[in-house]
């Protein structure tokens, strides 16, 4: 068995296997990058829908169309979908599908390994979206899945915990092949301060991943002894505390924040030098501001729990740190500017996409600040104005960060170029729709809206339609996204090796599409 | 480059399919089961039959390959890296039981009694409870109840584990100067002491339980004791294994002085089960 392997091995032109197998066997990177992507595609359609019933449910006040414990569940697995579904296997698909080329090795370091990352995300969202139609329904404490509430959930319950296990045990083995991977598989001449800013903040996310999954496992383990194995780590009257869990959880929480935003930073450090047609503008302190970003997320947890009442030492502490990531942030955003700055700029898609995460993740950025100052942050807390501040950072920054890379490298994955016209339409539209769905959240949450209500206050009425319509414009524009990559997977204009004008890099220097094996030989680095 | 010195890349990997069904099955009717569900068990066992056969096959496949010298230096590189950081994310993991055990002595149970900002709680709530470790609680949740002393079984353990630290490194000594005698009997050593170390971890259960009325519902002081030995004794258990399929390699004459991964491996993993030891018998039990 091993030796017909082998053979096959010292076949250069070693095409994929036929039919369905190839999908469910494959070790290539380029094949599990594609199945990260169409998944992550798949679940963001899921939780885009339950998004739509939620702000179904929010267009009108008074109960409308479902119940508050579906509404709940919505909530709460709409999140959890779009974050461990959406974002995340998205960025994992953009890593796979980029990396080995970007670094200029043969694949990633444990193609193995690799399958199985993958391969256990289906199962573990079909056990989550599987509660569902259990008992009690699903679960609907919210993602934070705080004790005790969560704990009364119904039979839905352990099948959300064990989903939550394989999906960590998935990014776990995904973020070790990412680092194996840079470590050992570049070619020689690439050392790293030369590798692209992507493989640099996916480097630093694959050690956040690695860092915090095995928390939040931790953390998911002791609330299921806690309702089984009479445990009594989130119960007062046994010596606990469910503070305890805030803590823990958010200790995952916040660095799985940066999980979600790194990569994206990597991406737009991409697209904006190449439709700029300059280099990168200060590369060596993006690559310490990110550093930087990804030791300050470990040390401002508690900046998610200021109403818990916490010692006042603690809200200082954890209110001063949080501050301090706006230096490092506002670093990448001066350089993003500054390598547009005098630049010759042309505004194809991705760079549309690009330039509205910077402006539009700025805004979420400066909504953080005014969350992260504690006196102010009990007004803000449980309201709208956080639901704004983290659907800025996550749509219009992780979001719009994978859209960009969609446009930005689909040719080179497909071969065709997507339909610009269409292009530039869908982003207007989203974008317009996006911020008419979520700008109007601020005032509902300085107004005093708390989230995750079905019901509301008619005082609330008007900008909760706006928000409403916007959402439904914002969502039938990603039903649009979805027929723009179907279009150019099944055709289109043929796309060149180089693609776009500016564009720099060893993914620019194979054919569109790229062969099945990339660099059977190591490339040579200049 | 020529081919024979490309990267190796597998083909066709079946198993780990058969490992997301494995683990699907296993907890999936491990949740049934805690739903409540007479049938489920008989999934869980089937779930965990199938990751077993999983175990064999995959690991079966890369033994192949490496004794049949598939592999060279680079891949070598690859399968260390990806061994320290798993490691890594095992140290993380036991970071959050560790982290929630100093969390309860330092906060939460001087709040309970009234400390800082625990005044009121302590005047309306418990007014009687006063902070002292171990403790299972305002509730006197799980009964009366006995500390598990450091003294008797745990130091002997300790003694087991870091002895079973120097026979593995021993053996290791043995496998790199190409000495076998040295390697088998080290690694023999290595993984007697271990399973000893299991054994008598669940003697110390029993005398937990049926002497101490000391449970996994005794306060957080059970809790936390249960939760943190009984991961711990999980990994043993899970690195005596890997050292015994070393031990049976070893004998069929696998490994050499300059190619031994899988024992490196083992090896680490065993020594950092060790260390974890350390830290609970120094913060689980004597302190």
């Amino acid at each position: 068995m091993t030796t017909v392997t082998d053979t096959h091995d010292d076949h250069h032109d070693h095409g994929p296997a036929k039919g369905l197998m190839r999908w469910v066997t494959t070790t290539n990177h380029k094949d599990i990058g594609t199945l990260y992507l169409l998944f992550a595609l798949v679940m963001f359609m899921i939780g885009g829908a339950m998004a739509m019933v939620i702000r179904l449910e929010l267009f009108q006040p008074g109960m409308q169309f479902v119940d508050p414990g579906f509404f709940n569940q919505m909530t709460t697995v709409h999140a959890l979908v779009m974050i461990f579904g959406g974002v995340m296997p998205a960025f994992v698909g953009l890593a796979n599908w980029m990396l080995p080329i970007m670094i200029g090795g043969p694949d990633m370091a444990l193609p193995r390994m690799n399958n199985w990352s993958f391969w256990i995300l289906p199962f573990a969202f079909a056990m989550l979206l599987g509660t569902f139609f259990m008992d009690g329904g699903a679960p609907a404490g919210g993602w934070t899945i705080y004790p005790p509430l969560v704990l009364q959930g119904g039979n839905g319950f352990p099948f959300m915990i064990f989903a939550i296990h394989m999906m960590g045990i998935s990014s776990v083995m995904g973020a070790i092949n990412v680092i194996v991977t840079i470590l050992n598989m570049r070619a020689p001449g690439m050392t790293l301060m030369k590798m692209p800013l992507f493989v640099w903040t996916w480097f630093i996310t694959a050690y956040l991943l690695i860092a915090v999954m095995p928390v939040l496992a931790g953390a998911v383990t002791m609330l299921l002894t806690d309702k089984f194995f009479d445990t009594t780590f989130f119960n007062a009257a046994g010596g606990g505390d469910p503070v305890l869990f805030q803590h823990i959880f958010w200790f995952f929480g916040h660095p799985e924040v940066y999980i979600l935003i790194l990569p994206a930073f990597g991406v737009v450090s991409e697209i904006i030098p190449t439709f700029a047609r300059k280099p990168l503008f200060g590369y060596s302190s993006m690559v310490y501001a990110t550093s930087s970003i990804a030791f300050l997320s470990f040390i401002v947890w508690a900046h998610h729990m200021f109403t818990v009442g916490m010692p006042l030492q603690g809200e200082l502490f954890f209110m001063y740190a949080t501050m301090l990531i706006a230096v490092p942030t506002g670093v990448k955003v001066f350089n993003w500017i500054s390598t547009m700055w005098k630049g010759s700029m042309t505004f194809e898609t991705p760079m549309l996409f690009a330039i509205g995460f910077v402006i539009m993740f700025t805004i979420g950025g400066f909504s953080g600040l005014m969350l992260a100052i504690a006196p102010a942050d009990f007004q803000y807390h449980d309201t709208y104005f956080v639901v704004a501040h983290f659907h800025y950072v996550l749509v219009t920054g992780a979001i719009y960060s994978i859209m960009a890379a969609a446009y930005y490298w689909l040719p080179k994955w497909t071969g065709n170029m997507y339909n610009e016209t269409h292009g530039q339409w869908h982003f207007w539209i989203s974008t317009v729709s996006v911020n008419v769905l979520f700008f109007p959240q601020h005032f509902l949450g300085l107004a005093g809206m708390p989230r995750r209500i079905p019901d509301y206050a008619v005082q609330f009425a008007e900008f909760n339609m706006w928000s409403s319509i916007g959402g439904f414009v914002f969502g039938l524009s990603q039903v649009f996204f979805c027929y723009i990559v179907y279009k150019t997977i099944k055709g289109g204009e043929k796309a060149t090796d180089q693609v776009w004008e500016g564009a720099t890099g060893l993914e620019w220097t194979l054919p569109s599409p790229p062969p099945y094996h990339s660099f059977t030989e190591a490339p040579e680095i200049k | 480059m020529s081919s024979e010195n490309a990267y190796y890349i597998p083909h066709d990997a079946k198993w780990p399919i058969v490992g997301s069904v494995g683990l699907t099955l296993l907890l999936g009717g491990f949740a049934s089961q805690l739903n409540g569900s007479t049938m489920a068990s008989n999934v869980m066992i089937v779930g965990f039959l199938v990751i077993v056969y999983m175990m064999f096959g995959w690991f079966g496949e890369v033994i192949d390959e490496s004794e049949s010298g598939t592999y060279k230096e680079v891949e070598g590189a690859s399968f260390r890296m990806g061994m320290v950081w798993f490691i890594f994310s095992e140290v993380m993991f036991f970071a959050v039981f560790f982290g929630a055990l100093y969390y309860i002595r330092i906060f939460s149970v001087p709040w309970l009694a009234g400390e800082g900002v625990g005044a009121s709680t302590n005047e309306y709530l418990w007014s009687s409870f006063e902070a002292v470790w171990p403790t299972n609680g305002p509730g006197d949740v799980g009964g009366e109840y006995e500390k598990m002393g450091a003294w008797g079984l745990p130091a002997i353990n300790t003694l087991l584990l870091l002895t079973s630290g120097v026979t593995c490194t021993w053996a290791h000594w043995g496998l790199v100067a190409n000495k076998r005698k040295q390697l088998i009997i080290g690694l023999a050593l290595t993984v007697t002491l271990g399973f000893i170390f299991v054994g008598l971890q669940a003697l110390e259960y029993s005398h937990g339980y049926h002497e101490l009325n000391l449970t996994l519902g005794t306060g957080v002081y059970g809790s936390t004791f249960y939760m943190l030995t009984g991961f711990h004794g999980f990994h043993v258990t899970v690195g005596a294994i890997m050292l015994t399929v070393m031990l049976v390699r070893s004998i069929k004459g696998h490994f050499t002085p300059e190619n031994h991964f899988a024992f490196e491996a083992a090896a680490w993993y065993w020594h950092f089960v060790d260390v974890v030891w350390l830290g609970l018998f120094i913060f689980v039990y004597w302190l």
